[in-house]
């Protein structure tokens, strides 16, 4: 998730602020929603091997294109009269990207970020699959042993994960949301 | 790849085709028709609003894997545990989308269409849904490659359509199998997705306009 935010996010606010590339974003996004990340976790390991290298690529590559689109989407969304205005102050480039758009981008750029964040959870535990370990564990397992207090266990304790990350992200968003924008 | 094993097995690869079409399309006619009647009354009474969204959200939330499995104590390891998971994950989408859609109707033309007389019903099916069906569609489009992405999941619940394949592949350490089942879930995802947009491009004759 880190490594995935740490690519996405400058990517998509880079090209939100100059203003470029909005069609290759948009497109990025389509195509991976398409990818079957199921498919992409086993591709991963016949290729590269049992690991945690396989699954992190499938899980990067899962994450990258909401959180791209969403920030994307997010700094067009800025007014272009408070860009002016920022610019009309004097302020240089990178003090109207930190102090203006990117604030004014946020809850947008969050719910991205939330987006990804459930499915790397979620596609998390297919790991399992591939004989790696987590959450996922207790399902596939269960599964083959016909076990099913195993795996409805895992599963509810999955189910509760994923929903603390996604309070815990939207409490985030709450806290760096500027004053003036909160709804 | 071995495209000998392609043509040996295209029975089984168009057979697991034929469900992944059949699950996808089946889960999102019933996630519609629960969808639409939902936001038809969360549109009325604000406070349902809320609520609905809530509980699609956390439904949405909880990981595909485990909501498959927490449905087997119900339904077993049956197609309809898998075509309940993924109706459950094409109501949010659904749902937002079509609030969404008819709430942005502007106010000013549902009253000129009450002020013509016309009842709620019709006014309702020949203005305010044509209005909110690029937002519908934006809606249906998310949820259609969603779902072809999900089905594949519900392989390990012994469905799954293409997602056997990648179930075939991994047993086997065989590459074939993986990657013919990605590729038609990708190509079958954008066919669905191009043919939406067309669907709408040929329903509102009237965007084509301005555009």
């Amino acid at each position: 998730m880190g490594v995935a935010a740490a690519i996405a996010l400058p990517v998509g606010i880079g090209l939100g602020h100059f203003g470029r590339g909005g069609l290759l974003a948009i497109n990025i996004a389509n195509v991976g929603r398409a990818v079957p990340s199921f498919g992409l976790i086993i591709l991963m390991f016949l290729l590269v091997g049992v690991g945690f290298v396989p699954v992190l690529v499938a899980l990067v590559a899962l994450a990258v294109p909401p959180m791209v689109t969403n920030s994307y989407v997010g700094m067009r969304a800025v007014d272009p009269a408070v860009r002016q205005a920022a610019e009309a102050i004097g302020m240089t480039g990178w003090q109207r990207l930190m102090q203006v758009e990117l604030p004014i981008a946020l809850p947008l750029v969050m719910a991205g970020v939330r987006t990804s964040a459930i499915q790397v959870v979620s596609t998390a535990t297919l790991a399992a699959y591939v004989g790696l370990g987590g959450l996922g564990r207790y399902l596939i397992d269960g599964l083959a042993q016909h076990q099913l207090t195993q795996v409805v266990g895992g599963a509810i304790v999955v189910a509760l994960l994923a929903l603390l990350v996604e309070c815990v992200l939207a409490g985030l968003q709450r806290l760096i949301t500027p004053k003036g924008l909160a709804t | 790849m071995r495209w000998s094993w392609i043509a040996r097995h295209s029975d089984t690869i168009s057979a697991a085709l034929v469900q992944h079409i059949q699950l996808t399309v089946l889960a999102l006619v019933i996630g519609f028709a629960i969808a639409f009647p939902l936001a038809l009354a969360a549109i009325r009474w604000p406070r349902l609003h809320g609520v609905s969204l809530a509980a699609t959200g956390v439904l949405f939330t909880v990981p595909s894997l485990a909501l498959f499995i927490l449905l087997i104590p119900l339904t077993g390891l049956s197609l309809a545990t898998s075509l309940i998971g993924l109706t459950i994950y094409t109501l949010l989408i659904l749902f937002r989308n079509i609030v969404t859609g008819l709430n942005g109707v502007p106010p000013d033309v549902s009253e000129a269409a009450r002020a013509l007389g016309y009842s709620r019903r019709w006014q309702l099916l020949t203005v305010e849904l044509p209005i909110a069906l690029p937002v519908i569609v934006a809606g249906i489009r998310i949820a259609a490659v969603t779902t072809i992405g999900l089905v594949t999941v519900t392989a390990l619940i012994g469905q799954g359509g293409l997602g056997q394949l990648f179930i075939t592949g991994f047993t086997l350490h065989f590459t074939t199998p993986l990657v013919v089942g990605f590729v038609l879930s990708v190509v079958l995802a954008v066919a669905v997705d191009l043919l939406l947009v067309g669907l709408l491009w040929l329903l509102t004759p009237w965007q084509r306009r301005r555009a």
